[in-house]
């Protein structure tokens, strides 16, 4: 750590991985809810537990995406941040926000908290994933805005790297496309439209910047390769993801309204978005063949390599099975949507930040040249924990979606089996899901216990492995 | 990457590739929600009932287990064509069905998935049909591919 306020990213840090324990905990009491229909019924209905779900899951990640920021941009810029103390006044400001957010979800009913929080004055709640009261909107907006703020004094009084700029653009491309949160028009369609600007835009758009530049910041440090050539990859990563990925939006508005030639646009463009993902795979493995050095920090290089890989599977094949039109026509809001989310959601973003957390985690503690041998050793066990049982999540999600096609979509009215019938005879496939889901929160506990493995790396450790100057 | 690949060249395509198509999907955005979607939604007919439906169908979190034109939550039926598979196109039906519906719920069949009693009105109840009526006559492009959903 070469800037004493780097520090800051540390509270971040802690509390994303706390929210991410809460997510993986309402994510087992879905997956039994998925089969024991009355699991924890009335107390905390699926529609609840779903919205706990999903919303700590974005909520972390924005954690971690700030902690990456406050950690990142101030090393890149040669300078201290702007104002610590800011930093950590959002930092309670957006935790409380969140918390009291989570439970009011668990503890009102939603037509209550929509009354208490006067959704009728400027209605914005019930739309998925933007469940949140309009106050917590506006507050998050804030909190975006003096981020934001921090950040860009810091950035423009130090060195523009190409890695700071690219990341900040991210995090305003995120902070402007949130406003259309508070967009709520009375026609569906309409809202629908625009719901996907915040959604398709983030996560396909703007946080493929994001991710990107984590994942560059990362590469430099542990590979040592020149900053120039790391710099033209991410240039070349980025264009792929915006020019496939705006038009690719398109591939969300197949059956919501939009005109037909979204059909075609959708289609092509949606189908490229795999291309952005292929090439950080190429990414992160040239530059570690390529690498300089031999960093102690081995469990950082293996979540890089992993994210990348994991993105790649997840956004970009499970993207492309079911983006083309005439497949999507079946596909379209089956249990197929649901596997892609898991793999792209764990593989792109969750990875991204548990990249930059293993990175950076033990410089802040003190562990210049990373965790001891036997805290790596475990946090890999985490890491091919998690990772195999998401991919598993993942299989188990799409064999149930391929037979929930097969049964209710494919034949004709009158045919067809029902939803519910459907989805007795698909149990097997969530009890298979679920039982992954509990080696997934495995994995989440060894990795936690990396954390309390005492001991560091040396500068030894780096040394004793192979030099390599060919490259 | 070849070295006749510069830094710099990479840096112009993203620039000038991401502000053709953020232009691109500007006037896209512009054709599809000016010309485009007046003739498809059916909005001649969003009438205050649909837009209260609306409201019901958010402050309620329907969306938190239904998918509806097949976004949502795949934890309970597709409701966009609710208003054909359980109405058989008929607003009155459709009417009487949806009070009985959400008059009868929860089951409380044990093991089965539960829906909550929401305790809405009557009234509310009327047009969180309407507004699912109203869902149900957009153009989307065909889909679903059947009567389930």
């Amino acid at each position: 750590m070469k800037y004493e306020s780097q520090r800051v990213a540390m509270p971040y840090f802690i509390f994303a991985l706390i929210l991410f324990a809460g997510q993986i905990v309402f994510g087992l009491i879905l997956g039994l809810q998925y089969v024991v229909g009355d699991f924890l019924f009335p107390e905390i209905p699926f529609n609840v537990a779903r919205m706990v779900h999903t919303n700590l899951l974005i909520v972390w990640l924005l954690f971690g995406f700030m902690g990456a920021t406050y950690y990142l941009v101030p090393e890149e810029a040669q300078t201290e941040l702007y104002s610590p103390l800011l930093a950590w006044i959002l930092f309670w400001v957006f935790a409380v926000a969140g918390t009291l957010t989570i439970l009011g979800y668990l503890f009102v009913d939603y037509a209550t908290l929509a009354e208490v929080t006067m959704n009728k004055l400027w209605p914005t709640m019930g739309r998925e994933f933007l469940e949140q009261p309009t106050i917590t909107k506006i507050g998050l907006a804030l909190v975006f805005i003096g981020f934001l703020f921090n950040i860009l004094m810091t950035a423009l009084k130090g060195r523009k790297t190409v890695v700071n700029i690219i990341l900040i653009t991210g995090l305003i491309g995120l902070t402007v496309l949130w406003m259309f949160s508070f967009y709520n028009p009375e026609n569906l369609t309409t809202d629908k439209y625009y719901w996907w600007f915040v959604i398709h835009l983030w996560v396909e758009g703007v946080w493929e910047l994001i991710m990107g530049a984590i994942l560059a910041f990362v590469l430099i440090k542990i590979t040592g390769v020149d900053r120039e050539v790391i710099e033209k990859w991410l240039y070349v990563i980025i264009a792929m993801a915006l020019i496939t990925g705006i038009i690719g939006t398109g591939h969300h508005f197949f059956w919501i309204g939009p005109p037909e030639y979204w059909l075609w646009l959708g289609s092509v463009f949606g189908a490229l978005e795999p291309l952005p993902f292929f090439m950080m795979v190429l990414f992160a493995f040239t530059m570690i063949n390529r690498r300089k050095r031999n960093h102690p920090n081995k469990a950082a290089t293996l979540w890089a390599m992993g994210t990348a890989v994991m993105a790649f599977l997840g956004a970009g094949v499970w993207g492309f099975l079911h983006t083309l039109a005439p497949v999507n026509y079946y596909t379209h809001g089956s249990q197929i949507t649901a596997a892609h989310g898991h793999m792209a959601f764990y593989g792109a973003y969750v990875m991204i930040v548990l990249t930059i957390i293993s990175y950076a985690m033990p410089i802040m503690r003190g562990r210049p040249y990373g965790n001891s041998n036997k805290a790596q050793v475990v946090e890999m066990w985490g890491f091919w924990l998690m990772t195999i049982s998401m991919v598993f999540i993942t299989l188990f999600l799409t064999g149930a979606g391929i037979l929930q096609i097969w049964l209710q979509r494919m034949p004709e009215s009158g045919e067809a089996l029902s939803f519910m019938a459907t989805q007795d005879k698909i149990a097997v496939f969530y009890w298979a899901r679920l039982i992954a889901g509990c080696f997934f929160s495995g994995g989440l506990v060894v990795y936690f216990c990396s954390f309390f493995i005492k001991g560091q790396a040396s500068f030894d450790d780096e040394v004793r492995g192979p030099a390599l100057q060919d490259a | 990457m070849a070295e006749r690949f510069t830094k710099s060249m990479a840096r112009n395509i993203y620039l000038g590739g991401s502000t053709f198509f953020i232009l691109l999907f500007l006037i896209l955005t512009f054709d599809t929600q000016s010309r485009a979607m007046p003739e498809r939604d059916n909005r001649d007919q969003l009438t205050k009932q649909v837009v209260n439906g609306k409201h019901i169908w958010e402050n309620n979190n329907c969306v938190g287990c239904h998918s509806i034109m097949g976004e949502g939550a795949y934890f309970a039926p597709e409701l966009a064509n609710v208003f054909d598979r359980r109405g058989a196109g008929n607003s009155d039906v459709f009417k009487a069905y949806m009070n009985a519906w959400m008059n009868a719920m929860p089951t409380n069949v044990p093991g089965r998935r539960q829906m909550p009693q929401f305790n809405l009105t009557d009234q509310e109840i009327e047009d969180l049909a309407s507004f699912l009526e109203w869902t149900s006559k957009i153009d989307d492009n065909g889909w679903p591919p059947n009567i389930e959903g």
